[in-house]
């Protein structure tokens, strides 16, 4: 089998990564693979191996389509988020938030509102409706999953909020 | 944990097998968190990421696991030093090849590190053997709550904890654990493995080539959702659901080549042992391979005189730069492949049970 990247040399690296479900394989020769980060030199150890996978895994799409002012805290230019695939400062998320957004929803599956741990120091009113809705949400999914003991141990959880 | 004496040593925390050890290598937790009003690391200049580091070093060495702790500066850190970290996985490749001011504080167990400026600010792990999440989650959250009584995170009520890679915010939290599954391999089935991840979203990373099989035995899953779901629920999803599927599936595995193919198994589990006990010279692919046929045979129950604890020993002390260290000064790989072979073979011989 000749390697698919350069389709010259023999691929002798076969790479398999599940991500989602979704097999994916890769056949490569020895330095297609190397320029791709991935090590296979006889003396790299397993660890190695393994979290060269993990930064070879193909960089997600830009997050901006087209340039936009950069932010006006940290300076950081769309191009620059663009190229190294890391913000700038934490108000860029206010900033760009639209099309960090974007970029969020189709990572994290849906995922939209954070609820696990929140800093003591920054526990606030919003804070307390965020936990609120997840639990009358819980709620919910126990009702309608009988399991009436987390059901009864949740409605306790929200009177002690409320 | 003192710098100069890492290396020579197993890591304490790798010194037992943990809970399902018969699949279940190791389990790891990570965090990643932000100081709020600074820039983050990619995007700080020097005096910035000065800053960084004296603030967290404060607060983390102020924690209850700051007496048993050590910083350790990876700007002025020799490359012996840092690849002997990189095989503990104690820091990570990114954190060494990163410029400018950064560091570790690694607690003396070796089962806690926080990276100070490697993608984020702060990235704190808890690695324990076997299937111990739980216990991860416990040391790994204290420190944190510990850690942000003293400094303010940057924390968004809708998106969670803020991070560098928008593909982390929300918990920041990343789960992972290390499997050994050779039989779900040799039966041709990891397929089961793939099947078990689809109804969570999750990365299963293996590796095959061409004759180094043995790495194909090993496989690393972790959590990619960080986003709308509980810290504790990612964990009990895993220890409760996931993880008890695939290693029900891998031990049906187990059985039925004991029952239809035990002679291959035994050739295969007798054959590593022999050459591992014997052998002059050994290449770290091939170290790795046959330490893989051997842990295989003591979870059979095949080989009663050695146990995990050694073969995590030797696994850890083969990699290059331990050898290396052990050698006090630079190998040739023929030289490393010799030394590889001494330590097996004295180990082997010495710690019989
Ligand atoms: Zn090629
Ligand atoms: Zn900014």
């Amino acid at each position: 089998m000749n390697c698919q990247n350069c389709n010259k040399n023999t691929a002798t690296i076969h790479l398999t990564e599940i991500t989602n479900g979704k097999r994916q394989e890769r056949h490569l020769c020895e330095s297609c693979a190397q320029n791709d980060g991935i090590a296979v030199n006889a003396q790299i150890p397993l660890n190695d191996l393994l979290n060269n996978l993990l930064a070879a895994q193909p960089k997600d799409q830009n997050v901006f389509d087209s340039e936009s002012t950069p932010c006006p805290k940290c300076n950081i230019t769309t191009d620059k988020i663009n190229k190294q695939a890391l913000l700038g400062c934490p108000e860029d998320y206010d900033i760009f938030s639209e099309s960090l957004n974007k970029i969020i929803d189709k990572y994290q599956d849906g995922g939209k509102v954070h609820c696990g741990k929140v800093p003591q120091n920054q526990y606030d009113k919003t804070t307390q409706d965020l936990e609120l809705a997840n639990l009358k949400q819980a709620l919910e999914e126990a009702i309608t999953q009988e399991r009436y003991e987390d059901a009864a141990h949740l409605r306790d959880k929200i009177s002690q909020i409320q | 944990m003192n710098i100069d004496n890492i290396g020579t040593k197993v890591s304490k925390w790798f010194q037992d097998s943990g809970e399902s050890p018969q699949v279940i290598i190791s389990s790891r937790i990570r965090l990643a968190r932000n100081i709020s009003n600074h820039r983050f690391t990619a995007h700080c200049d020097h005096q910035e990421k000065n800053a960084i580091i004296s603030e967290l070093k404060m607060a983390i060495l102020q924690t209850s696991i700051g007496p048993l702790a050590q910083y350790i500066d990876i700007a002025t850190a020799s490359q012996l030093q840092k690849e002997l970290l990189i095989e503990r996985h104690l820091i990570s490749k990114h954190l060494c090849r990163n410029r400018g001011p950064r560091g570790a504080i690694i607690s003396e167990d070796e089962a806690f590190t926080a990276m100070l400026n490697e993608e984020d600010h702060l990235r704190m792990q808890v690695i324990l053997p076997g299937l111990r999440l739980d216990q991860c989650w416990d040391v790994v959250n204290r420190i944190d709550t510990e850690i942000e009584n003293q400094v303010r995170f940057a924390f968004d009520q809708r998106l969670g904890y803020l991070t560098a890679c928008p593909t982390n915010v929300g918990t920041g939290i990343r789960v992972s654990l290390m499997l050994h599954l050779p039989a779900l391999k040799m039966t041709k089935q990891i397929e089961k493995l793939l099947n078990a991840t689809k109804e969570m979203k999750l990365a299963v990373r293996g590796l095959f080539g061409e004759g180094t099989d043995a790495l194909g035995d090993f496989f690393q899953i972790s959590n990619q959702i960080t986003l709308g779901i509980k810290e504790e629920d990612i964990i009990a999803k895993l220890t409760q659901k996931l993880i008890p599927k695939i290693v029900e599936y891998e031990l049906v595995a187990r059985e039925h080549l004991l029952r239809h193919e035990n002679s291959l198994l035994e050739d295969k589990i007798y054959r590593a042992r022999g050459i591992l006990e014997n052998a002059y010279l050994i290449n770290s692919k091939e170290a790795l391979f046959l330490l893989s046929n051997l842990r295989l045979g003591i979870n059979l129950g095949k080989i009663k005189d050695i146990d995990i604890a050694t073969i995590n020993e030797l696994f850890m002390l083969t990699q290059p730069a331990h050898l290396q260290k052990n050698a006090g000064g630079s190998l040739t790989p023929n030289e490393r492949d010799e030394l590889r072979a001494k330590i097996i073979r004295n180990k082997l011989s010495t710690h019989k049970i």
